[in-house]
């Protein structure tokens, strides 16, 4: 049995007059234990799949299964079991670290004895400060403690909503190893982010675009899936090199990529004549590639 | 990109109580460069931006922004920049127009003058037909768009842009890029803050802060072959891992 089913949902919002549709008519599932990334730009509907698959909204059609309970009926089975940790920070600001991670504890009938293990590797970066109220930590300790407060009922289920936005580099690298450890204690986790360079981290992608699915697969079915010829290419004036890409035959897009441009070739066209005085080579392409090709090819 | 420096720093500090958030920083930014600023979260980043657009008062040091110096002529300052960030940009509930005379009006601007070149802005970003809709109707992307030539409207010297491309798809991304590009073309200088290491490469040189310093500076090749680094990600990495101020 997957641990997540999502069957045809579609969610709307406003009146008659102008309607925003969130989810347009999406369906995948995910698979005990799988560490499962929803890559998309903001706007895409990955907050409003996750409100609907934690029983906090009520989707328009469709239904979803979250650890073989009915989203809608069996609302209250899921809420005793999934873990959850909002894009918005919402625990306790008056509440100290301690405070926050007992209370959440208390409500789910456990302690925080009893599941220390599976937080210990996260807690004990913040512990030196566990009599700080959560109003007054820093970005990182509210993400690590909000990810400590969302594991401490054991969930078999876990739902991350954006859990890196707004974090520096270093400090995402660490949360996916956290969430890599994790992973390894059996706990099925569902990750929503807008850095396409994340998808990589994850067992199974789906990419989302304006409420639709655009792809699933693996980070590396995804990149085989690409179907085109790729080169990075740099030059010294990469402004006037860009419009020189975009003007040749057989050059189906071109982009900055970095220090590069990538040019990507048309179907069936192996190689172009690039323009004088430029370094390029041919490069393979990774997650960002694929969906600026599946965002153009769909718009 | 000429010798006129638009943004000068020398020793520029920020001490709250023991806590010294920006320490001794110095550089200098050209006329017309895209200067890419920095650092990890608590590096010191937003403290040194808000001394530089004339929001707070530097404990020591010296700065000039757009020939004025911040001590003394921070209202003049206000006056020759402008601002964006991911967090706040636009007025949700005012229509795209309205949004446009608003902060053409703050920043002084005559009626004629923001008649005629809301016209052009409107057909710029294809957004002619959207003029009297609700900003908070748009797409991310075409806000990210408007902020951003809002911010430019009273054609300042400096644009300050914090994190502006946050969350926005890849796509939008590099259009909001090319627009960066545009505008150091017609002079303005670009001095932006972002999490997107890619982008760094687009910077004509970029700062790192760790810690309160700025720990490197120098075009995103040089910092390269500096770092013995593949790439801008690898160098972030080398410099921000050393920091030892914590942010949990």
């Amino acid at each position: 049995m997957p641990a997540v089913t999502v069957d045809h949902i579609t969610k709307t919002y406003g009146t008659k007059k102008s309607i925003v549709t969130a989810l347009d008519d999406v369906s995948f599932h995910v698979e005990q234990g799988e560490l499962f990334g929803i890559i998309g730009p903001d706007g895409a509907g990955k907050t409003s799949l996750f409100r609907i698959l934690t029983t906090l909204l009520l989707a328009d059609k469709g239904n979803a299964v979250v650890d073989g309970n009915d989203v809608v009926k069996d609302y209250r089975s899921i809420r005793n079991k999934v873990g959850y940790m909002p894009g918005k920070f919402s625990l306790y600001p008056d509440l100290s670290i301690e405070e926050n991670l007992a209370f959440f504890a208390t409500i789910f009938n456990t302690t925080v004895s009893e599941n220390y293990h599976l937080i210990k590797d996260i807690y004990e970066q913040i512990a030196p400060f566990k009599d700080r109220r959560a109003g007054k930590l820093s970005g990182g300790m509210k993400q690590k403690l909000a990810l400590c407060c969302a594991l401490i009922h054991k969930p078999t289920v876990l739902f991350l909503d954006e859990p890196t936005t707004g974090v520096d580099a270093v400090s995402r690298k660490e949360f996916w190893i956290m969430l890599k450890g994790l992973k390894q204690q059996g706990i099925t986790i569902l990750v929503s982010t807008p850095y396409m360079d994340e998808a990589s981290r994850c067992d199974r992608v789906a990419l989302i675009q304006g409420g639709k699915i655009l792809q699933i697969n693996t980070p590396e079915g995804i990149t085989q899936q690409f179907g085109r010829k790729l080169f990075a290419v740099k030059s010294a004036n990469m402004l006037d090199l860009l419009h020189q890409l975009k003007s040749i035959n057989g050059v189906q897009d071109a982009y900055p990529f970095g220090e590069f441009h990538h040019v990507v070739l048309k179907e069936g066209v192996d190689n172009i004549t690039m323009p004088p005085n430029t370094v390029s080579k041919e490069v393979k392409p990774d997650i960002e590639d694929c969906f600026i090709a599946l965002m153009k090819n769909n718009g | 990109m000429g010798n006129e420096k638009v943004i000068t720093a020398e020793q520029l500090t920020k001490r709250f109580g023991d806590f010294v958030a920006v320490d001794a920083i110095s550089f200098e930014v050209s006329k017309g460069e895209i200067f890419g600023f920095l650092g990890a979260n608590g590096a010191g980043k937003t403290t040194a931006m808000r001394m530089l657009c004339g929001l707070s008062l530097p404990t020591s040091g010296k700065a000039t922004v757009a020939g004025f110096d911040v001590f003394k002529q921070n209202e003049s300052i206000k006056k020759k920049i402008g601002y964006m960030s991911q967090k706040f940009s636009l007025y949700e509930d005012l229509t795209v127009k309205e949004n446009i005379r608003f902060y053409g009006g703050i920043y002084g601007k005559s009626d004629s003058f923001i008649k005629e070149k809301t016209e052009k802005l409107l057909q710029q970003l294809h957004l002619t037909n959207e003029a009297n809709a609700l900003v908070r109707s748009l797409p991310l992307g075409w806000k990210q768009k408007l902020a951003f030539s809002v911010a430019i409207f009273h054609e300042p010297d400096i644009v300050f842009l914090d994190e502006p491309t946050g969350g926005v798809d890849p796509v939008t991304r590099r259009e909001f890029w090319n627009m960066i590009y545009e505008a150091s073309a017609r002079g303005i200088t670009v001095f932006v803050t972002t999490h997107y290491l890619d982008e760094a490469e687009y910077c004509n040189r970029v700062s790192i802060m760790v810690d309160g310093k700025i720990e490197a500076l120098d075009t995103p090749a040089k910092l390269k072959e500096q770092y013995h680094a593949e790439s801008m990600d690898e160098v972030f990495l080398q410099l921000a891992r050393k920091a030892t101020r914590s942010d949990g």
